[in-house]
């Protein structure tokens, strides 16, 4: 069966961002950028199908500006066969691109499209739920363990009070969690390799998709700091501080 | 227009994420109804109707239902939503499971966990983990929010009427099934729902220690949570997590023990009031956002501190 994977580029999640001075966003200048660690996950995962012999194809996908090549080379080089970039430099909400994943899988029908379950720019966490109600697919978010078996994909899922399992009927969307494996790192041929994996491009428009929102971001702010406090000397002084001054045992 | 949030409920209760959430919509607008949609949960639509401030109660009750599996439910809260100005419900794993695939039906964007609202048509919600504040305005003629629910006071799950509208449904869309669920059951209060939490990190070294602070959480009445390094370590289970990943903590009391403090356990729990720290490495970020910081170790420290109280 064919994979389809989901990948965004996003703020490489060791950098420290910043908010801008005129509050219209966070500095992304100079900044470095990385494939989003979720989507990291969906990638390894896809590879992991393709080598039990389960995954035939595995296609990655991303919508974002040309740049971002650079993240599907990167899913190339980790064992996808092929990557599609929709290109678009505009800043896209979760449901444009949900519309734009949507198309992408109308052309290349895959029977398991997966997707991080959230990205950790935006934090929406909205994406492939989406991508669930366009394509009339079931669901199986914060996934930390997936097994296909003929015509359905057992999804375990992590949910507030542990774990919940759930079958679903192939084609199915797969949104990863933490646990659900341990990405690996590409290995220098392999980067190499994947420069001549073939890397198509298309764009929002030769799809059909209007991008528009009905969101407006009017300001980003850095959120209110919480100051240092003091250090006590043992566990007499903190019993005494959190009874008398802080009052809160 | 009236608003509409969606329970969180077990069937039998009305999930305390959803007195947040209540109130979270009384800072919308007036007329609010809830609906809860699951299997045989006339009691928790009979505890949603007792909310202060809910005009009415909507029960949708079928065996479609019962799991809240999002294929069944979006397709009637999507149904329902066309009457409504905002539709909203606690950013659970319930709720962000759900909700996204609602806004999709209804080709309308979603606003992600939402911590204020300045306006009906204005949200404050975290991005970057926290490191940045958005706010957000729709033009959407169906807002479609999920409410974090640290960002809400509880509204009082006593003191109103509602009527209750039972409401004919059930399209069970098969293409999906309920197989089990692992559930961890305990006696101490729910983790976002403590008044004080107890976390420990990677210093605790093993499952077994953590024996220390659930006997310290009884005393103080609280719950044991865990950062991210020491559920990948194996020590306890990944419900216990905090973080940005994890569970969202906002307590009276935060004792954070052998815990380093990475960016993304700070996401999620430096809104709590008052925050201790006990580390023995005196140069741990988890210091940096602390009231009170013990650096000890933390093996002489927690008998010691059980002792005391």
């Amino acid at each position: 069966m064919k994979v389809l994977v989901a990948v965004k580029r996003v703020v490489d999640h060791n950098v420290k961002v910043r908010v801008k001075a005129d509050n219209t966003g966070v500095e992304l200048a100079n900044v470095k950028m990385s494939m989003n660690p979720f989507c990291e996950i969906g990638v390894e995962e896809a590879i992991r199908l393709k080598e039990k012999g389960i995954a035939t194809e595995v296609v990655a996908v991303c919508v974002g500006p040309t740049a971002a090549q650079e993240q599907l080379r990167t899913a190339l080089a980790l064992g996808a066969d092929r990557a599609i970039l929709v290109e678009t430099d505009a800043e896209l909400g979760s449901l444009a691109v949900a519309k734009i994943l949507k198309a992408v899988a109308d052309q290349e029908q895959p029977q398991l499209i997966l997707l991080g379950k959230q990205a950790i720019d935006s934090d929406n966490n909205q994406t492939g739920q989406m991508l669930g109600a366009l394509t009339g697919f079931a669901q199986g978010t914060f996934a930390s363990k997936v097994e296909v078996d003929g015509d359905t994909v057992s999804v375990t899922r992590e949910i507030d009070g542990g774990f919940q399992t759930v079958a679903l009927k192939l084609p199915a969307i797969v949104t990863t969690d933490l646990r659900l494996n341990e990405p690996r790192y590409a290995k220098l041929p392999d980067i190499m390799k994947a420069k001549r994996k073939p890397l198509e491009t298309q764009t929002p428009d030769a799809l059909g998709v209007s991008v528009g929102s009905t969101l407006k971001t009017l300001k980003v702010e850095a959120p209110a700091q919480r100051s240092a406090g003091i250090k006590v000397k043992d566990v007499a002084e903190l019993v005494d501080k959190l009874k008398n001054e802080a009052k809160v045992i | 227009m009236a608003i509409l949030v969606i329970a969180e409920h077990s069937n039998s209760a009305l999930g305390a994420a959803t007195l947040n959430t209540v109130s979270a919509a009384k800072a919308i607008g007036d007329d609010i109804h809830i609906l809860v949609a699951g299997e045989n949960c006339a009691a928790a639509g009979e505890a949603a109707a007792k909310v202060e401030g809910v005009t009415k109660v909507l029960v949708a009750d079928n065996a479609a239902y019962a799991h809240q599996l999002p294929e069944n439910v979006a397709l009637l809260v999507a149904e329902q939503a066309k009457a409504y100005s905002h539709v909203l419900t606690p950013a659970t794993t319930t709720g962000k499971n759900l909700l996204p695939r609602v806004a999709a039906l209804l080709d309308t964007d979603q606003i992600s966990e939402i911590i204020s609202v300045e306006s009906p048509d204005t949200f404050k919600r975290p991005i970057y983990a926290g490191n940045a504040i958005a706010t957000v305005q729709s033009s959407a003629d169906i807002k479609v929010i999920t409410v974090r629910g640290t960002g809400f006071d509880a509204a009082a799950a006593e003191g109103g009427s509602a009527a209750i509208e039972n409401i004919a449904a059930g399209v069970d869309a098969g293409i999906s099934t309920f197989v089990g669920e692992e559930i961890a059951k305990s006696d101490r209060p729910d983790l976002t729902a403590a008044r004080v939490v107890i976390s420990g990190g990677r210093g605790m070294q093993s499952g077994e220690n953590f024996d220390m602070l659930y006997a310290l959480a009884d005393k103080l009445g609280g719950a044991v949570g865990a950062s991210r390094a020491a559920v990948d370590a194996g020590f306890v289970p990944n419900d216990l997590q905090v973080g940005q990943t994890g569970k969202i903590v906002a307590p009276d009391l935060y004792i954070a023990v052998g815990v380093s403090g990475a960016i993304q356990h700070l996401a999620g729990m430096k809104d709590s009031k008052v925050i201790v720290a006990i580390n023995k490495d005196a140069d741990a970020p988890i210091f940096q956002v602390a009231d009170y910081g013990l650096v000890a170790d933390l093996f002489d420290v927690i008998p010691e501190l059980d002792a005391a109280l």
